[in-house]
């Protein structure tokens, strides 16, 4: 229903009423005309290769960059959590680089690491891992303390406390931290595709915007929104079937 | 009848931050339990109950006075003993691992310690759940069972691993009346079976005197024994004993002591600690 | 204070960070490739003590500070009493949270084409985008602390004969500023981070430079200490206006310590 109000004031906006400001944006009619089009006029459309190719390219740079933060995040955030000699050694480490925006390292990256690819999987990184290693460590600390009391008393080693206790009583947060990863490493990627990539969604919508099609600008954020969503809906599905026991 | 799990508290007392706001939980608390006792202690909240089993479970340590379980120090100013399998506790809101079935919970103790092989100790721990009624849940989560069950669990678990001492932080406060009356008479089922020393802490003055040898009253915070009651009442008990003679005698003689603590803890307005 | 010089936490912190910088320093002395181009920490820190001292440098802080500011107070004006809408009156939710749960996920940047096409000044734009990501978010927060009020508060309001309007001041109202303040601080740190995108993403053309725009210009230039200092400032802004809004939350919301 809210779908509809806003395709209508979009409409008027643009097609019926003329509103001076939204001169330059076209009618939703266009935009769909042009998106499920064989022959699109700009080059891009449900039909063309071209379009699955740029997806292809955000889906690979986001999912790898994601994978990677998984993989680093996760131990880390649950090793600065676990043991406090550690996070008194690393934490302050982390926690000055964490304010600085995945963005601004872009130049850096370029400069750091070779080819195309690197750079821009390295920005997206940046954004899902630090928001990876706080959750981690929110949802250890979050822990019961009479889980950790329980093991004390069933004679727990550190390794099965690790195993048995910590890991898997930190997952409801891990979770949640992996979705709100997953959507910064869209914003993430899109920001670093614009201004170092070729091929991807960002790059496709930056290159539209040069060329002034806009019809394709608008296919590819709305595409972004779709993928964007969808990826924070796969990491929750994942999360509600390994944690079973969470029937209640 | 155990043998094993005897304490003898000797003048016990603790102060958390001695520097700052100094706060007196316990002071120069003396008691002995014999072994294969039941020790029940009563008192009203904050006055130090759950601060004392903490210490003798090993979560905490004392500023004066000594812990002796059966002949070797437990615990002294500086000196703790880990916690363990030989002072299971069992705790208010219950610690079943939740992402773990129940199976795994019960046997967790003994497998990784090495007591036992797998196969043996999940042997063991159906025949102790189907002694307990809970036959056939052994595959389920925490999360799947009535809050009566999981306590059941929960001291299949402790017992499963032999323990000297029993340790119960009020076990049964987050069960309705109801259900609190069953699992009473089903712990003193269990108790029955191995006669292991029980330290019990409540603030259920009823539940003490059904459940203990004796029952030993504190006063609000700081902490001190006030009373300690010989419940002479035959074993086995069942619900009727409730309305006997002799409990009636008991309870009066205990109910002036835990009222006027009761009182005062109200009046002051005391915030549990631990 | 004496406490504090004393803690192990402290120097352990400390003795992290040194170490990050030996071996970034030992790194450079071996001119690993990795860091051909990434200037030793002596270098950097004279470059960073000599850029503090121009005019150029505080002017860019200035200019960022204030686009990120007026985005933002915009973004809060609308997306807390939207939030809020959303979060009482199901009907408005019906309509019209489905478009804004769309709208949501696509980046900050991916507006900025679309912005520049729409707003006839570079810094609307910049502006525009900035309000885009603190709006999404303190309507996210904002929604999600209107639903989480314990019902039992609102219950209690209504039963003592409580107007609806009155229930939704003395008791929503109040019960949802802990959400309010967290999307705001949230919201503050996004900011910065969409500030330096737009900066970059538009810094052709666009009459000011702020720090987004430095750092880029700096990049191209080759100024690469300059490009770090940009960046750490970048950070320690969203960090201390994002601890600011956090502060003033927090005292708003003093009860919370006691509940």
């Amino acid at each position: 229903m809210g779908f509809a109000i806003f395709l209508a004031a979009w409409h008027l906006a643009t097609a019926v009423l003329k509103v001076p400001i939204f001169q330059k944006i076209p009618p939703p009619a266009v935009v769909l005309r042009e998106w499920f089009n064989p022959e699109p006029f700009f080059g891009v459309s449900v039909y063309t290769s071209l379009y699955y190719s740029h997806i292809a390219y955000s889906v690979y740079r986001a999912y790898t960059a994601f994978a990677l933060a998984v993989l680093l995040g996760v131990p880390l955030g649950i090793l600065i959590g676990w043991n406090r000699t550690f996070k008194e050694y690393a934490f302050p480490l982390v926690e000055i680089f964490r304010p600085i925006p995945p963005l601004s390292w872009v130049p850096l990256a370029i400069l750091m690491l070779p080819g195309t690819e690197p750079p821009v999987i390295f920005v997206t990184f940046i954004a899902a891992f630090f928001a990876t290693v706080l959750n981690t460590l929110l949802g250890v600390q979050s822990i019961d303390r009479s889980y950790f009391r329980a093991a004390q008393c069933l004679g727990f080693a550190r390794r099965d406390i690790l195993l048995h206790v910590v890991i898997p009583g930190a997952m409801p947060h891990v979770f949640t931290g992996l979705q709100i990863a997953m959507g910064l490493s869209w914003v993430a990627l899109v920001a670093g595709e614009m201004i170092a990539g070729k091929r991807g969604l960002g790059y496709m919508i930056y290159d539209a915007y040069s060329m002034v099609q806009i019809p394709t600008i608008i296919m590819g954020m709305l595409t972004l929104g779709f993928l964007g969503f969808f990826s924070s809906a796969l990491v929750r599905v994942l999360g509600r079937r390994l944690m079973a026991w969470r029937s209640y | 009848m155990s043998l094993y799990g005897g304490l003898r508290i000797r003048n016990v007392g603790k102060v958390y931050d001695p520097e700052g706001i100094h706060v007196v939980a316990l002071q120069d608390i003396s008691l002995d339990i014999a072994p294969g006792e039941f020790c029940v202690v009563v008192g009203p909240s904050g006055c130090g109950k759950t601060t004392l089993l903490n210490i003798i479970a090993g979560f905490d340590t004392l500023t004066s006075g000594e812990i002796v379980m059966d002949a070797s120090t437990l615990t002294a100013p500086g000196k703790r003993l880990s916690p363990g399998a030989d002072r299971m506790v069992v705790f208010q809101h219950g610690a079943l691992f939740p992402w773990k079935t129940v199976l795994w919970n019960v046997t967790c103790g003994p497998v990784l310690q090495g007591r036992l092989p797998r196969a043996e100790a999940e042997a063991q721990a159906r025949d102790l759940l189907a002694g307990t009624g809970l036959a056939g849940i052994e595959g389920q989560y925490p999360g799947e069972l009535s809050s009566g069950m999981r306590r059941r669990v929960e001291l299949v678990r402790a017992l499963m691993n032999d323990p000297k001492v029993l340790l119960l932080d009020e076990p049964f406060r987050a069960l309705d009346a109801l259900t609190r009356s069953v699992m009473h008479e089903h712990l003193l089922k269990l108790y029955d079976l191995a006669r292991k020393t029980v330290f019990f802490i409540t603030h259920d003055l009823e539940e003490a005197i059904f459940l203990a040898d004796r029952v030993v009253v504190m006063t609000t915070r700081p902490g001190r024994v006030k009373k300690v009651i010989r419940v002479d009442l035959p074993r086995p008990r069942d619900y009727r004993i409730l309305t006997s003679l002799r409990y009636g005698q008991l309870e009066e003689e205990a109910l002036e002591a835990i009222h006027e603590e009761a009182l005062k803890a109200f009046e002051t307005g005391e915030r549990e600690l631990a | 204070m004496l406490r504090m010089v004393r803690s192990t936490a402290l120097w352990r912190g400390v003795g992290g960070i040194a170490l990050f910088i030996a071996l970034w320093e030992a790194a450079s002395l071996l001119k690993l490739p990795f860091l051909r181009f990434v200037p030793a920490p002596h270098v950097l820190f004279a470059s960073v003590v000599e850029t503090i001292q121009t005019q150029a440098y505080w002017s860019a802080v200035v200019i960022s500070a204030r686009r990120v500011v007026i985005g933002y107070v915009i973004g809060v004006a609308l997306g807390v009493p939207i939030g809020l809408a959303f979060g009482v009156s199901r009907v408005f939710k019906g309509l019209f949270f489905p478009v804004f749960e769309t709208l949501r996920p696509i980046p900050p940047l991916a507006w900025v084409p679309l912005s520049i096409l729409l707003w006839p000044t570079m810094e609307q734009t910049v502006i525009s985008v900035i309000f885009l990501g603190s709006y999404f978010t303190v309507v996210i927060n904002v929604l999600g602390g209107v639903e989480t009020v314990d019902l039992r508060y609102v219950r209690a309001a209504f039963s003592m004969g409580a107007s609806r309007w009155q229930v939704f001041w003395r008791v929503v109202l109040p019960a949802t500023s802990p959400s309010i303040f967290t999307g705001m601080a949230v919201a503050m740190g996004l900011t910065w981070e969409i500030v330096v995108a737009a900066e970059m993403v538009s810094s052709i053309g666009s009459g000011q430079t702020g720090l987004g725009a430095m750092m880029w210009q700096a990049y191209v230039g080759g100024v690469i200490p300059l490009i770090i200092t940009a960046m750490v400032s970048i950070g320690l802004a969203g960090l201390l206006f994002s601890a600011l809004i956090w502060q003033i939350g927090a005292f708003a919301t003093r009860w919370r310590r006691l509940v």
